[in-house]
């Protein structure tokens, strides 16, 4: 046999393989980017140059920020996104409350009717949220919780997958540690806080960060409960601006606005990427 | 502080609910723990003695019967108030906290008068670092501590308030074995200098042997023995707990005792005053056996290993209960490994009798006199001619001369 | 451990049990009920008849079927295509060293990123407007042609870019757990092969498939369920009024009749509710009957 024939014939064909490999990845890659590229480039052309181009120029020489400025200006991006913020805050930090609590009480704690209930709530897992959304709708309605941050955000507060998640983690930290604190004396609450939650801190980032996106972008339930600009979250917003914007179809400008009201996910995703992506491929749905 | 059990009994729902009714873990104990001694519950595992453990610090409630630390009733004393401190198997350190951290989290639970400042409490957890020399190490996390040092922080953070017991489950069983003495040698000492009444659990019998001063022998959540580790070891009251203590292991053998003379297989290997006719298994320990050309008992040899200080005999015997029977000899002797056979005498205190029937022990009385030495035996197969052809009708019995005036009558 | 107070346990449940008593079991309660009450106001709340007419109007409405087809077309287009290349992406990620971690951030980004805004980013790439024919249709002109308004031109135009945007946005969640799921298949299997000389194709086919069947299997399901709730997609698409774009689905059907220019009917929103969930259920369970045959759980 001639091994240096095949050891080169190998070796060639290794390298046209992977050739192929890198350039399929970097198609995939460009069509992920093109979009976001594209959006940062509108953003910063000016409104008469965007116009002016029958053929879109795949750069430009004139950067402008004035597109920002208006979008700041002319329609209440800023509001939109304060809104989203306060609501993103308070329904990520009363979420995180109340999945602990009661991750809590499934893990550790011993009470009659336990393992009925936590059958309940793995049952209400598979309850898709347009079933419920409709009588939501009419219980804020009728508590004339429209258009109020109330109404936005007690139907978004628990999620029985992340008491799941959370009880499946607490479950792990050993017994030994609740029996070694008991004899000392410590209270359930205190070494809810003192031992359990340090511990298990990585999942609750993560379950944190997940809720945080899922506020970020949601949509359907802050458009049914909000007619109100003042109290539009950035999807409803960013859809105003679609519909009724800047007077005139302004693209530069929505584009500006559309690149402020992406941005921060996209920092919060480059800051915790590796805790999102094992919390998304653990926990996430989507798709 | 003595601790008492009293008719103390812990039964739990049997974990296959279809199967139904309940296991007994803990059946009516009934002893004490004497004041400020180390005391070794020993078991296979789930033999209830973790159950024991946890009912004495009060993680678990007995279904019936009462403890008592002293003479104060604690059973119904939620643990905090016990004033016990617990060192688990796996040590169960807060592992996001520093030793320092680890030490003072029981003191920072105490509340009203007990209250301590912040100060004290450092001053406190830095004694009893002192004590199991840890205090070098105050500022590292658990897991950057061995296993060893895991294990004293451990001891530190359950002594750290003052407990009026100690409490150890399995402590050196996560250790590895040059570890383990040397922790066992530490527990000792800690045990020593603090005077804190000190109960542990364990399935090690050595482990239990080497350091405690009372070894509590359970099995299937029935007390079996309670005394001091030689005394259970050499004086074992059943079959169980003669099986269960020593390294080796005893060797068993199937025995008939017929007009006083115990027969193993066809020879009669030591007379056994006192004792009717009955079957029995027969318990050899491995330094019962004296190696004698003459001897009584003659067993298939198979090897023999040496170990320096003394020697092993590996051998078979058609009635013995296990694959070989390893008697331990000292080194001075020469076994001829040419030999198909090896011929014993026996110590007869070495010597154990359990009815076939109850396990439970069966004693004789040791007869013999005086000034004998081992290797002078004159002992006879009754009714049969050994090698040399001589039909000896008597058999002498030969046993230390430490041992001759022991008799055990308690059957 | 035998607590002081054995119902303790219900008081830290107590807070996720209010919540999801209001917002999810009692809702679930009510929407059958909805849909049973027939001629409901939703201003005086008041009806005349309980019976399945809901259902009836709902199934005999045009724009209800229409929602169904447009659905039905975006599930079967777009869970096999999206599962099919996020295979291949992954098994390419997983086959290479330099730049994987670049290539796996890049690819992950639509997650993070707000539907509607870069549905937006889409839609002026497609739409044809007096200013310009859309950088899409350029590049048409480019290879010769005709221009087409994908946004609000024929419908299979249409059908294109909200396949297309689908499956731009459901993508990183099926490569992300496909790589974690090749990275998780023991090496001693590929170097076993790799000594008998098996052939690439050969080893992904009877070795790598098999054994992330699970995974794929999940995403199979999650992605079925995913597509039947389609709507956020649409509206970034073609705007909120997606009956006149024709583009509606069933889920965006549910929420119009429940509330916008067409709303305030909380009964048939019910029952279109119902209809998606039982047709949700139907599928899933198909799936898993053809799973049981196919997946491999080691």
């Amino acid at each position: 046999m001639d091994y240096e024939k095949i050891k080169k014939s190998a070796a060639l064909k290794q390298k046209i393989f992977s050739g192929v490999i890198y350039f399929f990845l970097a198609i995939w890659g460009l069509f992920v980017l093109f979009p976001f590229y594209w959006m940062i480039l509108t953003s910063v052309k000016s409104y008469s140059a965007y116009n002016s181009e029958y053929i879109p120029k795949f750069f430009t020489l004139s950067p402008t920020m004035q597109n920002y400025i208006d979008a700041f200006t002319t329609v209440h991006l800023g509001r939109y996104l304060w809104n989203t913020l306060v609501f993103t805050v308070i329904t990520t930090g009363l979420m995180m409350l109340v999945i602990t609590l009661a991750a809590f009480a499934f893990a550790r704690l011993e009470f009659p009717g336990k393992n009925l209930v936590f059958t309940l709530f793995l049952a209400l897992m598979m309850i898709p949220n347009e079933l419920v959304i409709i009588t939501n709708f009419a219980t804020i309605t009728n508590l004339n919780l429209r258009n109020t941050f109330a109404g936005l955000i007690l139907p978004s507060v628990t999620s029985v997958f992340y008491i799941y998640l959370l009880k499946e983690n607490f479950a792990q930290v050993p017994d030994a540690l609740y029996y070694a604190a008991k004899v000392d004396g410590t209270s359930d609450m205190k070494y809810l806080f003192k031992v359990m939650i340090p511990i298990c801190k990585p999942t609750l980032v993560t379950v944190g960060i997940l809720k945080v996106i899922e506020c970020w972008n949601s949509y359907v339930w802050p458009r049914l409960i909000t007619d109100d600009e003042a109290y539009y979250l950035v999807s409803n917003g960013i859809q105003e601006i679609r519909e009724n914007g800047f007077g005139r179809e302004n693209i530069p400008a929505m584009m500006a606005a559309v690149v402020v009201i992406s941005l921060p996910l996209i920092v919060l995703f480059l800051l915790f990427r590796d805790k999102i992506m094992e919390g998304v491929s653990r926990g996430g749905t989507k798709g | 502080m003595k601790v008492v059990f009293e008719n103390l009994t812990k039964k739990f729902p049997n974990r296959n609910k279809k199967a139904g009714g309940e296991v007994v873990a803990v059946d009516h104990f009934n002893f004490q723990i004497p004041d400020g001694k180390l005391v070794g519950l020993l078991g296979p595992s789930g033999c209830g003695k973790s159950t024991a453990l946890f009912m004495i610090c009060g993680l678990q409630k007995p279904t019936e019967g009462r403890i008592y630390f002293g003479e104060d009733d604690v059973t119904d004393i939620p643990p905090e108030h016990r004033g016990v401190g617990i060192v688990f198997q796996n040590y169960a350190l807060y592992p996001h906290l520093t030793v320092r951290q680890n030490i003072v989290f029981p003191l920072e639970n105490l509340k009203g008068s007990e209250k301590m400042s912040r100060e004290a409490m450092n001053e406190k957890a830095l004694e009893v670092a002192k004590l199991v020399q840890i205090d070098q190490l105050m500022d590292r996390k658990p897991n950057e501590l061995s296993g060893g040092q895991q294990q004293r922080v451990a001891i530190a953070r359950a002594l750290v308030k003052m407990p009026k017991v100690l409490l150890l489950d399995e402590p050196l069983s996560n250790l590895d074995a040059r570890l383990r003495l040397q922790t066992r040698e530490e527990i000792k000492r800690i045990q020593r200098e603090t005077r804190v009444t000190t109960i542990f659990v364990t399935h090690d019998q050595e482990e239990a042997m080497s350091i405690s001063d009372e070894i509590v022998v359970m099995k299937e959540g029935v007390l079996q023995q309670i005394g001091a580790p030689q005394q259970v070891y050499d004086d074992p009251i059943n079959l169980f707990v003669a099986k269960f203590l020593g390294t080796p292991p005893i060797n068993m053998f199937d025995g008939n005792v017929v007009g006083e003379k115990l027969f193993i297989g066809e020879e009669a290997v030591l007379i056994c005053p006192g004792v009717k006719d009955m079957a029995v298994h027969v318990g050899i320990r491995p330094e019962g056996f004296i190696l004698d050309e003459n001897g009584p008992f003659t067993c298939e040899l198979s090897r023999v290993e040496v170990m320096g200080r003394d020697i092993s005999v590996i051998s078979t015997h058609k009635d013995a209960q296990s694959v070989s029977i390893r008697s331990i000899i000292d080194a001075m002797n020469d076994v001829d490994t040419t030999k198909a056979q090896v011929r014993f005498s026996l110590k007869p205190k070495k010597v154990l009798l359990f009815d076939r029937e109850t396990e439970e022990r069966v004693y004789f009385s040791i007869q013999g006199k005086s000034g004998d030495n081992y290797g002078l035996t004159d002992s006879v197969n009754s009714g049969k001619e050994d090698d040399q052809g001589n039909n000896r009708e008597e058999v002498h019995l030969i046993h230390r001369q430490e041992a001759e005036n022991q008799t055990e009558g308690r059957a | 451990m035998e607590p002081t107070n054995k119902y303790k346990g219900w008081l830290y449940l107590l807070p996720a049990i209010l919540f999801l008593g209001c917002f999810m079991v009692y809702p679930l309660v009510d929407v059958f009920v909805y849909s049973m009450e027939e001629g409901y106001n939703f201003a005086s709340q008041t009806f005349f008849d309980t019976g399945f007419y809901n259902f009836s109007y709902v199934l005999h409405d045009p724009y209800f079927l229409q929602a169904v087809k447009n659905t039905f077309l975006m599930v079967v287009i777009t869970v096999p295509l999206s599962t099919g290349i996020a295979l291949l992406i992954s098994v390419a990620l997983s086959s290479i060293k330099p730049l994987r971690n670049l290539f796996q951030t890049i690819y992950f980004l639509p997650y993070v990123t707000n539907t509607l805004a870069v549905g937006l980013v889409f839609m002026i790439l497609f739409k044809k407007t007096a200013y310009s024919d859309g950088l899409i249709n350029l590049l048409i002109h480019l290879f010769g042609g005709p221009s087409v308004d994908f946004i609000e031109g024929p419908y299979p135009a249409k059908m294109f870019v909200m396949c297309l945007y689908i499956i731009w946005v459901v993508m990183p969640f099926k490569i992300l757990l496909l790589t974690s799921a090749l990275a998780s298949v023991n090496e001693h299997y590929y170097n076993a092969a790799k000594v008998d000389g098996t052939s690439k194709f050969r080893i992904f086919y009877k070795i790598t498939l098999p054994m992330i069947s699970p995974t794929l299997f999940y995403l199979v399901i999650t992605g079925f369920i995913g597509a039947f709730k389609e709507y956020s997609d649409a509206v970034a698409l073609f705007g909120t009024n997606l009956n006149a774009a024709e583009m509606n689905t069933i889920v965006g059907y549910v929420y119009d009749m429940l509330y916008g220019d067409s709303g305030g009917y909380p009964s048939y929103a019910s029952a279109a509710a119902i209809i998606l969930f039982m047709i949700v259920m139907t599928i899933t369970c198909i799936n898993l009957l053809i799973s049981k045959k196919h997946v491999h759980y080691v």
